[in-house]
């Protein structure tokens, strides 16, 4: 740990809060139809596309068809992206000749990308074509991240008025969170990125010879484009295997702190934009700083065990100051490294900058049991919002009881429905990850795709299937992922974790706008201020991360220990 | 307030019958009600057979017994925890089922109703009309058609004076299992049998057909969910442990699954809500369902009519003011000459106003003759010895006396209309005196309960038919929020419909039956046991002392209730942690040794690690039992502060406590020799 360091995590921090602020004042205004500054330019060529389209934007939709509209236009969409994978050699853009893939990968993928996931199964650079990565994968990082974030708007108009049937339209939120928020930034960023060296060519692969006169091909594409939205989506699906520790796709020290930068904005400006529309901004903020509390600790521990090295190798004569860099980048440094491996699945990103693998174990740890949390610190574009409003409903439901009143949230009393619904939601974390980690650590299939004996190899399949069910998409490493057992077992993982989420929350929309919205007194417990910021992270922590405490045991907790023992596996 | 008997938190009798009751309340059909124990319940008889087959085949059981025994225990503690709460009410149900039965009626039968058969009390059927006499249990719930009578309501209400009740007005209500002490009455009846509201204070203390109220309800959901993610995470530890080289014993994984789910407040949810309704009762309101003490909580606009209930409802002497030259003595002396003959409430507050603040009584001077009020006159006064006292209206007054009134004596007059007070004049001889204040009397103490209120965030509004002016006044020194002037029926009805359109609940009460839309309109209707039958139908709760300040009581034992099974969820979730602590390590350090370092509390052994984790669990059900009867006290210090102290107390507390419980049972087992 060096000073140095902690002033790059500060200000890469520091940055990004001072501009979730405004962004947040600015997405409200987008997803509420509300002229901004880029109304002139693209009022009339939103206007065009529901023309085209057929949508009347005024008409409101009840929760079910905008779950309906939702899940029938991802349910197209994965069957489109399947389709041009499993049939990526007869398509056009393939300079390299890549040929298909299987139909065990295709679903992986295709599920992977359409879900906000982006776990890759596939090597990138020996997989895909460029019309893949174009027309397939760039564009459902875009429309994934949109989704997520049409969801988080919809459960958010459940809070402004009573007695209200709609929660918007999803074909406009789609349109204008791609149009207004994610395009004209990944515009901006995409010429920051190439001017910064990230390739964006059609050309094809170049083959160079070294020094020592070997043979290399140096893998080549349309990068940058795809490297924006993989970072502002909170996608993670890199162009390359490597992802971000590339040095096409994340060439320098300022490349990296853009990056983390960019996965952090929209998740905590979301939480600003919350506020925003309820009319009560200090909710915004108290969500917020819930978030940012959580993140922080976890940046601070994970750069802390990361920074401290690894006493086995101190012991065997390794000059410790730099930490343990193993599987880092010189570039980026233990700091940066830890920082981006925190921020990489505190939002459900999945993007990496260093092999989390070689990670200390307690540093391992953090990410590991930052998805667990259910990816909400921030968590997602969208899926983090709506996520936490989850776990603050239960929070106000017990916490409430305790004020004495029937718990209410924003003026929506916290009922039997909301409570089945929030529970049911909540429910799909354990249920895939500890199930699937289970299941695959006691069948053969499952055990022979470890690379690691022991306790971290339980933690590469637990990595796995959290990552999946929390579509953050990153992976430990040290495992083979493409086998029948994981595509499938995963994929549905990534679909459950998705979507038999997302539409519980939609439903306790549906039924929180329905009821009327009571005035605050004095009775009523705030949902601001530090008692109830202080209040939802231990219900995080305490729902969210208890239940993975035995599993985490076996795993990082027992290799910690271990290691402290001077025993390895 | 007649308050009924006392029954002390642990009476001898109630719990050895509870303990009876407890083992038949393990039957799993009546279990499957309460899902977190009903799974106890099953995991129990799991480990049990487990042991027995153990013994049976001669492989060590003792742990697995120990466990078995104490997992049974956990179950029995919750069950005992509901039937003490049933007992505590059941021995009032008792005496109001002695009230009900074998009733004879006499039924008005024939062309004029003229003749009466004899018809058990069970037999009556609704709009059958009854003859009670001196004597008499009135059989059933009616309506009086005919009568006046006085009726001794003690059954009910546990009050032994008799009241007054009458055909036509606010009286006219009668219920069955009441006596009838005096005089007659004919009564229609207007419940059916099985229906009546003896019958339904029964169900309500015997708390035996208690459906679940909606926060109930939702809590159940919660604690359900929280069920099956543990079961979830114990049975995947199987896998995760088989891969790590360890196979975990059965009697091991249920003891984790069991102390991480949430039995205490499992064991305990039934108990706290018959024990809030049983504390309603105790407090002689009876509600029609859980769901109403539920709302209570929630209320933050109550209606209060001022008669009765914030004021005295007589006007009373409030300051004397002289005309000028006529001294403050003297004119108190006038006064209360004046006032002698007046046996009115009135009239008595004035005597006792100059007596109290001037030292003043007269008798009556010999040969006095009194000159009573009349409507023609309207005034009153006496006469002896040539000389004439008078007091009345002050037009009435001033017409008696003549001559203009002095510009002061204009201007108090004045202020006492402005203030709301009523003005009276006093004259002696035919002089003017002075004028006397009578004021509507707030209550001593109300303006404090309403800041009490408002701090938890109740609004509180006066209703009452006096004047715009009267009715300010009365508002600002019995310091409610807002009041409703000169208010019709209707006034109400729409002034709590535009309340709850803007979002907010509103409770109230009321006797009279053009008072019932109103009760029925409102989120929490209380009727006063006085009124009549279409008032005590609106309403959602009756109130059997009649006191309408109780309703300030019942919005509090609504709110205990909630934060009672808020409080105990919050702790039974905080335990959690500290169970993870002294369960894990024991398990796995056959596996990994170095996870010996999560056994932060040194506890002993594995085995007295988890035997004490689940005793702790088992005995902290019964530890909490007297606090989920009582309640967790209700503070009327705005939520926010309320929520600091009782996350401070119960979720930090629960964070902590079981570090400690669990430690101390390790020691005292290992002191023992049983581990």
């Amino acid at each position: 740990m060096t000073l140095i360091g902690w002033a790059q995590i500060a200000l890469v921090l520091a940055l990004v809060f001072l501009c979730a602020v405004p962004l947040g004042a600015y997405i409200a205004r987008v997803v509420q139809g509300e002229r901004t500054v880029l109304s002139p330019v693209l009022g009339p060529v939103e206007r065009g596309f529901y023309g085209m389209a057929g949508v009347d934007a005024s008409r409101g939709m009840g929760w079910l068809t905008y779950a309906t509209a939702l899940i029938v236009l991802q349910a197209v969409h994965f069957l489109i992206l399947f389709l041009m994978l499993r049939f990526q050699d007869r398509l056009p853009f393939n300079p390299q000749d890549q040929s298909a893939l299987s139909t065990q990968l295709a679903f992986n993928t295709a599920i992977s990308f359409v879900t906000n996931t982006n776990w890759q199964a596939y090597v990138g650079e020996t997989t895909m074509s460029y019309g893949s990565q174009m027309w397939g994968l760039t564009v459902h990082n875009f429309l994934s991240a949109a989704t997520g974030i049409a969801a988080a708007v919809a459960i958010t108009r459940a809070f402004v008025a009573g007695g209200v049937k709609e929660l918007g339209n999803f074909w406009v939120d789609l349109t204008r969170i791609t149009l207004y928020l994610l395009l004209p930034i990944v515009l901006v960023y995409t010429l920051f990125l190439i001017a910064s060296g990230v390739p964006q060519t059609m050309a094809g692969y170049v083959d160079a010879t070294t020094l020592e006169g070997a043979k290399q091909t140096i893998a080549l594409g349309p990068v940058a484009f795809q490297e924006a939205i993989k970072m502002l989506g909170t996608n993670g699906g890199g162009f390359f295997n490597a992802n971000s520790a590339h040095p096409f796709e994340n060439p320098t020290a300022l490349t990296n702190a853009v990056e983390i930068w960019s996965e952090l904005v929209i998740p905590f400006a979301l939480a600003v934009a919350f506020g925003h529309i309820v009319r009560d901004r200090r909710q915004g903020f108290a969500l917020m700083w819930v978030m940012a509390t959580l993140m922080i600790c976890a940046i601070v521990a994970c750069y802390a065990a990361e920074g401290a090295g690894n006493p086995l190798l101190t012991a065997a004569g390794i000059d410790p100051s730099m930490g343990n860099m193993e599987g880092k980048e010189v570039r980026f440094g233990t700091a940066m490294s830890s920082m981006f491996a925190t921020t990489t699945t505190a939002t459900s990103t999945g993007a990496v900058n260093a092999m989390h693998d070689s990670f200390t174990p307690l540093g391992g740890l953090i990410p590991l049991f930052l998805i667990q949390l259910g990816e909400v610190v921030p968590g997602g574009v969208g899926s983090g919002l709506y996520a936490i409003l989850v776990f603050a409903l239960l929070a106000v439901f017990v916490a409430g009881l305790m004020v004495g009143r029937t718990p209410e949230y924003l003026g929506k009393k916290v009922q039997a429905r909301e409570i089945k619904l929030a529970m049911l939601a909540v429910l799909i974390l354990p249920l895939c990850i500890l199930s699937g980690t289970a299941l695959c650590l006691v069948l053969p299939n499952g055990v022979s795709s470890l690379a690691n004996a022991g306790p971290h190899g339980l933690s590469e399949m637990l990595y796995a299937f959290s990552s999946a069910t929390g579509n953050n998409g990153s992976a430990f490493a040290g495992l083979t992922a493409d086998t029948p057992l994981l595509d499938y077992g995963l994929g549905v993982c990534m679909l459950l974790g998705r979507f038999a989420f997302l539409v519980p929350v939609l439903a306790i929309a549906g039924s929180l706008a329905a009821k009327p919205k009571l005035l605050p007194s004095a009775g009523t417990f705030p949902t601001h201020g530090p008692l109830f910021i202080g209040l939802l992270i231990g219900v995080i922590l305490i729902l969210g991360g208890l239940q993975f405490l035995p599993a985490l045991s076996l795993g990082p907790l027992a290799e910690h220990f271990s290691m402290l023992a001077g025993k390895t596996f | 307030m007649a308050q009924a008997e006392t029954i002390r938190l642990f009476d001898g009798a109630i719990l050895a019958r509870a303990a009876g009751d407890a083992f038949v309340k393990l039957n799993p059909a009546r279990l499957i009600r309460n899902p977190v124990i009903f799974v106890t319940e099953i995991v129990s008889i799991l480990v049990t057979v487990l042991a027995v087959r153990n013994l049976a085949t001669g492989q060590p059981a003792g742990f697995a017994l120990a466990i078995a025994l104490w997992l049974w225990l956990t179950v029995l503690f919750a069950t005992f925890a509901e039937a003490v709460a049933e007992g505590r009410g059941r021995a009032r149900a008792e005496s109001l089922r002695r009230a009900r039965s074998d009733t004879m009626a006499k039924r008005l039968v024939g062309a004029n109703r003229g003749q009466t058969t004899n018809v058990p009390a069970p037999d009556l059927r609704s709009g059958d009309l009854v003859l009670v006499e001196t004597g008499d249990l009135i059989p059933s719930d009616g309506e009086i058609v005919e009568g006046v009578a006085s009726v001794n309501e003690s059954a009910i209400t546990g009050e032994s004076a008799p009241v007054i009740r009458e055909a036509g007005g606010d009286r006219s209500a009668v219920t069955g299992g009441t006596q009838v002490v005096s005089d007659w009455l004919v009564v229609r009846i207007t419940a059916d049998p099985g229906n009546t509201f003896i019958d339904r204070m029964i169900a309500l203390v015997e708390g035996a057909q208690r459906r679940k109220t909606p926060n109930e309800i939702a809590l159940d959901i919660l604690l359900a969910g929280l069920t099956i993610i543990f079961l979830i995470a114990v049975v995947t530890l199987v896998g995760l442990a088989k891969y790590s080289g360890t196979d975990l014993a059965v009697p091991v994984l249920v003891a984790l699954f069991v102390t991480l789910i949430p039995t205490t407040i499992g064991g305990l949810l039934s108990a706290i809500g018959i024990a809030g309704m049983d504390r309603l009762i105790r407090f002689n309101v009876v509600a029609t369902s859980g769901r109403a003490v539920e709302a209570a909580g929630d209320v933050d606009t109550l209606l209060l009519d001022k008669t009765g209930t914030i004021t005295f409802g007589n006007r009373a002497a409030a300051g004397f003011s002289p005309v000028p030259g006529v001294e403050e003595r003297g004119f108190a002396d006038a006064v209360v000459l004046a006032s002698l003959g007046d046996d009115t409430p009135e009239g008595r507050s004035i005597l006792s106003f100059a007596r109290d603040r001037f030292g003043v009584t007269h008798e009556a001077p010999e040969g006095a003759t009194v000159v009573p009020f009349t409507a023609n006159t309207r005034v009153s006064g006496l006469d002896a010895g040539g000389r004439s006292w008078r007091k009345g209206a002050v037009e009435s007054v001033l017409a008696l006396t003549g001559g203009p009134a002095p510009q002061a004596f204009t201007q108090a007059v004045d202020r006492i209309a402005r203030s709301g007070g009523t003005p009276l004049a006093v004259a002696v001889d035919g002089r003017l005196q002075g004028v006397i204040e009578l004021k509507d009397i707030v209550k001593p103490g109300i303006r404090e309960r309403f800041a009490a209120l408002r701090q938890m965030g109740i609004k509180t509004v006066m209703i009452t038919g006096d004047n715009k002016v009267t009715a300010a006044a009365i508002a600002t020194e019995a310091g409610v929020d807002d009041f409703l002037a000169q208010a019709t029926p209707q006034d109400k009805l729409d002034y709590i419909r535009k309340v709850q359109a803007e979002g907010r609940l509103v409770a109230m009460c009321g006797d009279g039956t053009n008072d019932a839309p109103a009760l029925a309109q409102a989120d929490v209707g209380v009727a006063m046991q006085t009124g009549t039958q279409a008032a005590r139908e609106a309403g959602n709760m009756v109130d059997l002392d009649s006191d309408p300040t109780k309703l300030i009581e019942i919005v509090e034992i609504g709110k205990q209730l909630l934060i009672t099974r808020g409080s105990l969820t919050t702790f039974s979730i905080a335990n959690d942690v500290s169970k993870y602590f002294a369960i894990l390590p024991a398990i796995f350090v056959a596996t990994y040794p170095e996870l010996g370092t999560l056994n932060v509390m040194q506890l002993h052994s594995p085995q007295s690690a988890i035997l004490s984790a689940v005793i702790f669990n088992a005995l902290i059900i019964v530890a909490l039992v007297p606090l989920a009867l009582r309640g967790v006290k209700f503070r009327p210090i705005g939520a926010a502060a309320l929520l600091r102290r009782n996350l401070l107390v119960y979720g930090l507390g629960g964070l902590v406590a079981p570090f400690i419980g669990i430690k101390l049972i390790d020691v005292i087992l290992t002191l023992l020799g049983f581990a």
